[in-house]
């Protein structure tokens, strides 16, 4: 059922979410606020090597402290063979991330867990840390992309053999993976082009910067049954990884979802989790583990830095005829970059009939990469977008008019393989178009962007439970971590098809033992995926609820009908009873056949893809180099907003982190390969002053394939920012930037060097 | 090594706590006197998902020892509410979906309530710059910046 057509009288209302005043009193549980009695605090030790073998490991100086209880190292974890991770979102291998959570034989990358210690205070426990006695052998290391790809780099996997070519490489290196998509035959495409551009650009691994650092809570009984407190994108992505890791049953680990603070693709992993589980069991104590905001950026994925060529041909009238990208991702120090999503992404927003693109998934001695919203796709797009706008300008076109000659319409076959279809780029084009703010002069001295942006949202297995409680109001439950505001649209949608006020409806985020199975919270899914489980859990339940109201009538169930939250007969002949309500149902369910509820899961297909686009006017002080953000507009087809408000909040939070990418955010590493900027005061990330409102403009075109027509979201706004504001920039200066960040030092250097 | 007795009061309480001398006001806060609307993001004064108020002025109580808090009026997140009647910078983050995922609201509630103590009528300009040392990393500060504007407004009685 769906009710894409309907009269709506909660969803797309603006209510408080139902977990905000415990959020707003400081009442709310994050992974770091539980404590229980007689805890453990554990702490990790990490590499200051970039790379080196690990020769020994002496644990017994710490072992003997007073107050300390445990240590761990790889020694204590099963070894694990080569096998690609379910659950996760991006490639991740078991034995990898075995190898990331405690080192095995190398370690490599500054920041690497060499051991763990659980003590009975923190003081104590990094007291031990400072007397395990590591001996390294220091390994000559690769930080950049394009030198670890150089013949001669150091290798740091000696049975990594490119995979995706032919035929396979006799020697190991860097490169893990070549990715190529082909569409039509780049070669004629070229011949075809009467005007051509290329450019060549590189970004830095920028972090997500979630403020809550990672944090969690084990206690491992001595019956092996174990439970985890702990905020992730998924705990049943810590309850798979964690019994993976240690060689443990499924359900013998019960992982409780903390409130989450902030995540954005980086907690789709696990850090923590096993080695507080491994040193409970060792210890026979709780152990808390909470990472320092040094840990989180030494120890924990950013993702990829990446250097991208592009080249565009043309017709004179604008129409885009060839288009070839050649993109190296670095992964961090396992194989698994973006670079899928980085090559399907970048040309999806063209109907362009030659495509070539290669990709190149490389890993040097950094942090291994996590997801960060719409992973890959901003670094493939800010490429293309650049180049599209240094296209308009050599045609002597509008950047929007070019856009709209060229962009992508339902039924246009993707260079990846899908055809696109119920998307809404043309009108969020046609927004663009009408918006004040592309029709507003632009200020003297000012520069003007556009750039726009493609994601396609995934869907995949949501859980959802519906329960009526005796005195008719409800409980919904789903699997699906809340990171921005989603227990609000669950609790809509059920009461929108119940037909009840939403204060009447409160929503759960339930553990791994209380709900089925439920993948993370990423790409976008939720509102879609657990939203389509949600709604079709609470039409079961008024299923029941007809159905006993035609037990009370003693009519058939078919002649019952439900309206705002009431069963009433169905039409004259099905008799004249005064209709029964939620409330009045719910009072007698244990007399008319039991407890009424419903539980739903889905493997949501057809999320619809989402486009955006934004306007960005910058101000450029050519004395500091120093870029200020005027005025920005963010468009995207959003389908249906559930609740507005929380939508346009991905929207402008998607934006912001995606000016911090463009303006300042960055990983800066020594001649050691060493970190030099682990804290929010040297990796700067965007700070209120630093920012102007951020106008979100909701486009709906209904996606067919939710009930409400809901688009996942909070992807696309991270995609057009860093184009968007590189093209300001050269509207104003008339200097391509084509390295990020365009921070002042850079802006400084390109103004002197074009004299 | 002896621990310190401090006295002070907390959030309208008389309050006594035993601190180690290193130990910062915001672990007293969480592990001592059990307060754990404070956060730690950062742990060296750069997020301010850690701040309260000390007689009325705003610090990153991770920048704070605990045993600087002797005869002090310290004010919590926890504090900010009166019984269950929320604030009005409460109420307007709330309405206005200034959090998504919340971490850093604490800090930016209890920021906002130093700077409209100080100065009822701010320009939203004097606002992002007092609330510059608040990173916020899912909003964008646009709903923030309106929550705390709006608020102003009903605390100098213009709005409801």
């Amino acid at each position: 059922m769906n009710y894409l057509s309907g009269d709506l009288k909660v969803v797309g209302t603006r209510p408080i979410r139902p977990d905000g005043v415990e959020k707003v009193t400081g009442r709310a549980l994050y992974s770091a606020d539980t404590r229980v009695g007689g805890m453990l605090w554990g702490k990790i030790l990490r590499s200051p090597h970039a790379h080196a073998r690990i020769v020994s490991i002496d644990t017994s100086k710490a072992e003997a402290l007073k107050g300390v209880q445990a240590v761990v190292t790889s020694k204590d974890f099963p070894e694990i063979t080569s096998e690609v991770a379910f659950v996760g979102e991006g490639p991740m291998n078991f034995r990898d991330l075995s190898d990331n959570v405690m080192a095995r034989n190398k370690a490599l990358y500054e920041g690497h867990a060499i051991a763990a210690v659980a003590a009975t205070t923190a003081e104590i426990a990094d007291a031990a840390l400072a007397l395990i006695d590591v001996q390294y052998e220091v390994l000559p290391h690769v930080i950049d992309v394009d030198e670890a790809m150089q013949p001669g780099a150091p290798v740091l996997h000696a049975d990594m053999f490119t995979a995706g070519v032919n035929p396979k490489p006799a020697t190991a290196s860097n490169i893990a993976k070549v990715v190529t998509f082909k569409k039509g035959d780049i070669d004629a495409g070229f011949a075809e082009a009467e005007v051509i551009v290329e450019g060549s650009y590189t970004t830095k691994p920028v972090h997500q910067g979630y403020i809550e650092p990672h944090a969690c809570l084990a206690t491992y009984n001595p019956d092996g049954q174990i439970s985890i407190h702990a905020s992730s994108q998924g705990h049943f992505m810590v309850r798979a990884y964690t019994a993976k890791l240690l060689g443990l049953d499924m359900a013998d680990i019960r992982v409780n979802p903390a409130e989450i603070g902030g995540g954005f693709g980086g907690k789709t992993l696990i850090y923590l989790e096993p080695v507080a589980v491994a040193l409970s069991r060792k210890s026979g104590k709780s152990v808390k583990m909470q990472m320092t905001r040094e840990e989180v950026f030494r120890g924990s994925g950013p993702t990829s830095g990446a250097s991208v060529t592009v080249k565009l041909g043309a017709k004179k009238d604008g129409t885009i005829v060839a288009a070839q990208q050649v993109l190296k991702f670095q992964a961090g120090a396992y194989a698994g970059s973006p670079i899928g999503p980085g090559c399907m992404c970048g040309f999806a927003m063209y109907d362009i009939p030659h495509i070539d693109v290669l990709g190149y998934d490389v890993v040097s001695n950094r942090p291994k990469v996590a997801a960060y919203r719409a992973p890959g796709a901003p670094i493939s797009s800010f490429a293309v977008e650049c180049a599209v706008d240094d296209l308009a300008a050599k045609l002597g076109m509008d950047p929007l008019t070019l856009r709209e000659k060229n962009h992508a319409v339902n039924g246009t076959k993707t260079h990846y393989g899908p055809t696109h279809t119920n998307i809404g780029f043309t009108e969020v084009l046609q927004a663009t178009r009408a918006h004040p703010h592309w029709k507003a002069p632009i200020a003297e001295g000012h520069g003007r962007g556009l750039a726009v942006g493609f994601w396609f949202n995934i869907g995949g297995e949501s859980s959802a439970t519906v329960h009526i409680n005796e005195d008719g109001t409800v409980m919904v439950a789903t699997g699906s971590p809340d990171i921005g505001g989603s227990r609000a649209s669950m609790g809509m949608m059920a009461a929108e098809v119940l037909g009840v006020p939403v204060s009447k409806v409160k929503a759960i985020v339930a553990d791994t033992a209380s709900i089925g199975f439920t993948f993370l919270t990423g790409g976008s899914r939720v509102t879609f995926a657990t939203g389509m489980a949600v709604t079709q859990a609470t039409e079961k339940v008024v299923e029941q609820l007809k159905a006993r109201a035609a037990q009370t009538w003693d009519i058939p169930v078919e002649a019952v009908e439900w309206k705002d939250g009431q069963a009433f007969p169905a039409g004259t002949n099905a008799g004249a009873f005064p209709p029964l309500d939620l409330a009045a149902i719910a009072l007698k369910q244990g007399r008319t056949g039991g407890p009424i509820n419903a539980e739903v899961s889905v493997n949501a297909q057809g999320a619809g893809a989402g486009f955006g686009a934004h306007i960005c006017d910058v101000k450029v002080d050519k004395e500091t180099g120093h870029v200020e953000i005027i005025r920005y507009t963010a468009i995207q087809d959003v389908g249906k907003a559930i609740h507005p408000s929380y939508v346009e909040g991905q929207i402008q939070g998607g934006a912001a982190q995606g000016i911090g990418w463009a303006l300042s955010e960055e990983y800066i590493y020594n001649d050691k390969g060493q970190m030099e900027n682990p804290g929010f005061l040297d990796y700067r990330c965007p700070v209120a002053s630093d920012l102007p409102m951020i106008e979100a403009v909701l486009v709906e075109v209904p996606n067919p394939r939710h009930p409400f027509g809901a688009r996942g979201v909070g992807e696309v706004p991270i995609i057009p920012p860093m184009a968007a504001i590189s093209n300001a920039i050269k509207s104003a200066i008339g200097i391509r930037m084509e390295h990020l960040p365009m921070s002042p030092p850079k802006i400084r250097a390109a103004i002197d060097a074009a004299g | 090594m002896s621990k310190t007795h401090v006295t002070a009061t907390i959030n309208g309480e008389a309050a006594e706590f035993l601190c180690e001398t290193q130990q910062t006001m915001l672990d007293v806060l969480r592990d001592v006197v059990g307060l754990t609307g404070s956060k730690e993001g950062c742990a060296s004064g750069d997020c301010g998902a850690c701040s309260i108020l000390v007689d009325g002025t705003l610090v990153c109580s991770c920048l704070m020892l605990g045993v600087e808090a002797e005869g002090t009026s310290i004010t919590t997140i926890e504090g900010i509410a009166q019984g269950d009647h929320l604030h009005p910078i409460q109420q307007k983050f709330l309405e206005h979906a200034a959090l998504q995922c919340g971490f850093c609201t604490p800090g930016l509630i209890v920021a906002t309530k130093a700077l409209l103590d100080e100065n009822p009528n701010p320009t939203e300009t004097e606002a992002r710059y007092w609330l510059a040392g608040n990173l916020c990393r899912c909003t964008g500060y646009d709903k923030v910046i309106r929550a705390v504007m709006d608020a102003a407004a009903v605390m100098r009685g213009e709005t409801v």
